[in-house]
């Protein structure tokens, strides 16, 4: 029913157009939250809602102050350092231990695939706030189970530290890029390194020089699920992390549930272009892979 | 043809091993490499976030405090059966005192006691009272008479040297813990040498006890204590608390001293272990059954407010030309991909009284200014912003599947007379069902363990199984109980997931498209 037929009965016809409307409402239901935000972020007063001169179209009813206020708080400056710092440092753990993994999965014989993939999957199939809290008991005392001995307690403690929140961060986005590395390799065409290896590479070599180019969309879209997942993540942030690790997440989660600043405001709005941005980077991605795979013989 | 001479000999490969054995060795090298290739990230995955969880799963039975904290008592109590009337014997009242004295001085008594207090409420404050006054419990008579009997009793030093001899320790054992107990602890928390300290009552105590049940240490001076005034330690107990002389106490104790326990568990499922085995709790404590039931209720409900919302839209990308239904693919995606805390923050902003929505409403005429909605801090706010923010999961596969129904079905359908309804309902809709199985189990599983959104817009009426874990770990800091309530978590998504990973395939799941 994408168009009309011409001999639609009056019911079809009022049915065919009600349905559009009814869609149309439930994509404003998805976009209007997000888009209402962003003008509600220039308002000049410590208001959730838009004031009389903002309806008025009127300029004093906006201004950049919440935008002000971002950058001048050392608060919010601590947590936006804190989430630059953390989350590309996870991202590159994830990606590096990730892709050559799924490299690893995507061989013909492989002992155990089924479990060891579950195993690498589960850090996104657990709820986060199972994830939290068991890293929060392990971290703040890490020790090594031994059998029939009892614990051999590591005298370090995660907790609270960066290198904690890093680690617990590149875990959770292991998962993404395990999928969509393999996803990508299963398309990969083995002949290729077959061929690069019957002209003399070496396998490091023909792994860069070939494999690397081609399943490159599939890895950098998994570096930005990753990035995504720690630079959004809060609830292991809370657990594991302390004050000094408090990432942009923590503080508008402690914003919201202490009182509501219209900074958040601001900081959402900036967020926003930044997913803008991340979409269109994937979408980019995902328009050039498929050409690829247009274009490779099979 | 030498077919014959052929088979009984194995096929050679080029360096003239058997070819099967030497296509086992390449098979072998190759699986080797794989491995090696997975074994990086396995390691890490296994320390940083398996241990973790096996952890979380082993605390929530791990009860090893009492033991740690009162081994003299749990040793004692071995062969002490409780029967809920009669008290326990002196023997075990001296051990718990020796125990006690210690874990005052090593400030230990207070977290046993909260332990205990899980399981029976009362028992944090009495381990508190009990702290503040163990130390003035009359009990140095045995000193002074020992001292009074023989003047090595009174010289720390010589105690040093007794006690290293192993046979004295063999033949008092009850002085030799206590003595033990005591030396570690004036080592560790007064950073001395027990060697110069004045002993503590508890050795006078338990050596007393052991002189009386007829013990002959070889190398100390010989006592006869039959003649020794005494203290009760019993009544000295009964002083400070009556519970102390109430058995219920001392069951608890006996109860839960095992290395193990199921007492988190069974909280976390509303019962409790009394007296006559397992039994459900009072009415006022159930909160987790009723917690249990509200989360899994509100995920039902957002899960089906997500299919009604989401089956239209899916039909609608699906049935569009490409390009269309792409554009409107960016408005599923965007609130995909759009940090959940912007997506929180944009409906706590909307939903509260004086926010978009209200004015909205008022400006329309629909509700009064005075009595504006309350659409924030209960269920109705999680289930709004909830399903706002899970809908795209239950479109992406929905989309996917009804991407693969060939819409001829359809024409098919109504040429062979079936009205518009009949067709959609008996061909359309029984080959979409796998879509909203896999969307409607990804969006349960997803919101059952949901913690952030809950707990900013949920209040009191709206929270989930997440919130009270969070509670539990950083303001009750009940952490077996959290760990029981995360074990139980745990269990609910695995076999969701299990049942997924049948219908869908986990490595099917679908990343933004």
């Amino acid at each position: 029913m994408s168009s009309l037929p011409p001999y639609a009965s009056p019911v079809q016809r009022a049915w065919f157009y009600s349905f559009r409307v009814i869609c149309g409402l439930i994509f404003f239901f998805l976009i209007a939250p997000i888009i209402v935000i962003i003008p509600l972020s220039f308002n000049a007063e410590d208001f959730f809602t838009f004031t009389p001169e903002m309806l008025a179209l009127n300029p004093e009813g906006f201004s950049l102050k919440h935008y002000k206020d971002f950058f001048n708080s050392s608060d919010w400056q601590l947590a936006m350092k804190n989430s630059l710092q953390i989350a590309p440092v996870a991202t590159i753990i994830s990606v590096t231990l990730g892709t050559i993994a799924a490299i690893g999965l995507s061989q013909t014989h492989v002992p155990f695939r089924r479990s060891i993939m579950a195993i690498l999957i589960s850090p996104m199939i657990v709820p986060l706030i199972i994830s939290a809290t068991g890293m929060y008991f392990f971290y703040s005392n890490p020790y090594i189970p031994i059998p029939f001995y009892g614990k051999l307690e590591i005298p370090i403690t995660l907790t609270g530290t960066y290198v904690g929140v890093v680690l617990a961060h590149a875990a959770l986005g292991i998962p993404f890029v395990i999928i969509t590395v393999t996803a990508t390799l299963v398309g990969f065409d083995r002949s290729l390194t077959q061929a690069a290896a019957s002209m003399g590479a070496s396998p490091v070599r023909s792994f860069f020089k070939v494999q690397m180019p081609l399943i490159l969309p599939g890895v950098i879209s998994g570096a930005l699920f990753a990035f995504i997942t720690s630079f959004d993540e809060v609830v292991v942030v809370l657990f594991v992390g302390s004050a000094n690790q408090k990432t942009l997440p923590w503080q508008m989660f402690i914003g919201l549930r202490e009182q509501v600043s219209p900074t958040i405001l601001a900081v959402a709005t900036i967020l926003v272009f930044l997913s803008v941005l991340l979409l269109a980077t994937l979408e980019l991605l995902r328009r050039r892979s498929e050409r690829l795979r247009g274009m490779s013989p099979g | 043809m030498t077919d014959d001479q052929d088979a009984s000999k194995p096929v050679l490969a080029a360096d003239g091993t058997p070819l099967k054995q030497s296509l086992n060795r390449a098979l072998r090298r190759q699986k080797l490499r794989a491995l090696a290739l997975i074994a990086p990230l396995l390691l890490f995955i296994l320390v940083s976030f398996v241990a973790p969880i096996g952890d979380m799963l082993f605390r929530s039975v791990e009860n090893s405090i009492v033991m740690e904290t009162i081994p003299r008592t749990v040793r004692a109590m071995r062969n002490w059966e409780p029967d809920g009337e009669t008290l326990p014997p002196d023997e075990i009242y001296a051990a718990f005192y020796t125990d006690f004295v210690l874990a005052e001085e090593n400030k230990l008594h207070t977290r046993l006691g909260s332990r205990l207090n899980y399981e029976a409420s009362g028992m944090s404050s009495l381990f508190r009272s009990t702290g503040r006054s163990i130390s003035k419990f009359d009990t140095t008579i045995y000193g002074t008479q020992f001292t009074e009997a023989d003047a090595a009793y009174g010289d720390p030093a010589m105690w040093a040297t007794w006690m290293a001899e192993k046979d004295n320790r063999k033949a008092l054992p009850l002085t030799a813990s206590a003595y033990e107990g005591w030396a570690e602890m004036i080592e560790d928390v007064k950073d001395a040498d027990p060697a110069t300290k004045k002993l503590s009552p508890i050795v006078y105590t338990a050596l007393y006890n052991d002189f009386a049940s007829g013990a002959v240490a070889p190398s100390m001076p010989a006592v006869d204590v039959s003649g020794f005034e005494t203290v009760s330690l019993r009544e000295q107990f009964g002083a400070v608390k009556a519970d102390w002389l109430d058995p219920t106490t001392w069951t608890v104790i006996k109860t839960f001293a095992g290395p193990l326990t199921d007492g988190y568990f069974l909280n976390a499922v509303d019962m409790l272990r009394g007296p006559d085995g397992i039994e459900a709790r009072p009415e006022s404590q159930r909160i987790y059954l009723r917690l249990l039931w509200r989360t899994i209720v509100l995920s039902v409900t957002i899960t089906a407010t997500c299919i009604m919302l989401g089956y239209p839209v899916a039909w609608l990308m699906a049935n569009l030309p490409n390009r269309s239904a792409n554009v409107l693919m960016i408005l599923v995606l965007l609130p995909f991909w759009t940090s959940l805390l912007v997506r929180t923050s944009a409906w706590k902003v909307l939903l509260q009284e004086q926010g978009v929505i209200n004015d909205l409403l008022v400006w329309i005429g629909l509700v009064g200014d005075l009595d504006r909605l309350q659409l924030i801090q209960n269920a109705t706010g999680t289930t709004i912003a909830m399903t706002h923010i899970l809908l795209p999961f239950m479109v992406l596969p929905l989309y996917s599947v009804m991407k693969t129904i060939p819409p001829s079905y359809l024409r098919a359908a109504k040429s062979l007379g079936a009205n518009d309804w009949t067709a959609f309902w008996r061909v359309y809709f029984p080959q979409s069902l796998p879509g909203i199985g896999a969307g409607s189990i990804l969006v349960f599983i997803l919101s059952i363990g949901y913690y952030i959104t809950p707990e900013l817009v949920g209040g009191t009426k709206g929270v989930f199984i997440s919130n009270r874990i969070a509670y539990h770990i950083s303001s009750s800091l009940n952490w077996g109980l959290a760990a029981a309530l995360g074990s139980i978590l745990l269990v609910i998504v695995l076999i969701l997931y299990w049942v997924y990973d049948r219908l869908v395939g986990i490595d099917n799941v679908k990343l933004g498209g």
